[in-house]
């Protein structure tokens, strides 16, 4: 599973990577996630439908993350723009 | 004689000030501004690394959405999303089960609109600022403000249309520009159907 985040200047960002089913890996994972969170990112995870469209999820907790998947996009948080 | 090249000098001049003037101190605000970063340890604007981040952004959006939304955004420089919930954008409204969609522009506020109809609902200005500022600049690439909008919409459509700011039609995004862009997408539509449905049958006459 990797973890991206989206960076002004960058696109994405390669943060973490690691497998989930290793104890020692799942254990940075959460950590980062945490992290990225604590620092305003949203977190999303492209999906795949039953129909086999492609759709995103909004995940907010680490256990909310589908086991298979193999990447999860942070980005900014959203704010209401030019008022 | 002289003194008449001298006040046509004058005039000349000033005539000019009025366009050369603002566009000077344009570009000494700006090179003020550049100082001032590059002293704040920012590195200096490069068009190459903005580009480069856009080129990853458009691939990453290509990886994530849907095929026709890849080629539609490809082809015309936005997309398409449909709403999600039953009354329409925001509680409280009843479109009396018409569908509704999105038009996501990069770095524009998300027009909300029905397609039946073409009638425009609501403005959502929203951004995603990464106050890290890596470059100094607070925007993720075009691309990745498309995709960040597009997950967000697909993901969590309330709380993304509540994080906005709502204004009616026209506040940011011209009417104009948005019906034009409307008719594209119908003619966008219309070919690509059109080349879909003459596929199978080219490739049954090849056979």
């Amino acid at each position: 599973m990797k973890f991206l985040r989206m960076r002004p200047g960058h696109g994405e960002q390669l943060i973490a990577e690691g497998d989930p089913a290793v104890d020692a890996d799942e254990r940075a994972l959460v950590e980062e996630f945490r992290r990225q969170l604590d620092a305003g990112m949203w977190a999303a995870v492209p999906v795949r439908s039953r129909t086999g469209r492609r759709e995103a999820t909004m995940v907010q907790r680490f256990g909310d993350i589908p086991r298979d998947t193999d990447r999860v996009i942070f980005f900014p948080r959203a704010a209401g723009g030019a008022s | 004689m002289i003194a008449a090249l001298i006040v046509t000098a004058i005039v000349a001049f000033a005539l000019m000030a009025d366009t050369t003037v603002p566009a000077v101190a344009r570009r000494w605000e700006g090179l003020k501004a550049r100082r001032r970063a590059h002293a704040d340890g920012v590195p200096a604007y490069d068009p190459g690394r903005e580009r480069r981040a856009e080129q990853r952004a458009r691939e990453l959006l290509r990886s994530c959405v849907n095929d026709e939304e890849w080629e539609m955004y490809r082809d015309l420089g936005f997309l398409r999303v449909w709403g999600g919930q039953a009354m329409g954008p925001e509680e409280g409204w009843d479109l009396g089960g018409a569908p509704y969609a999105y038009l996501v522009y990069p770095h524009k506020p998300i027009v909300a609109y029905l397609p039946q109809t073409t009638q425009l609902l609501n403005e959502y200005c929203v951004e995603f600022p990464d106050d890290t500022r890596p470059f100094g600049s607070v925007r993720l690439p075009d691309s990745d403000d498309v995709l960040a909008k597009w997950m967000a919409l697909k993901g969590d459509e309330q709380r993304l249309i509540a994080s906005a700011n709502l204004h009616l039609p026209g506040r940011q995004v011209d009417p104009r520009k948005v019906a034009r862009d409307l008719w594209r997408l119908r003619q966008w539509e219309r070919t690509r159907m059109e080349r879909a449905a003459r596929a199978p049958r080219e490739a049954s006459g090849q056979a």
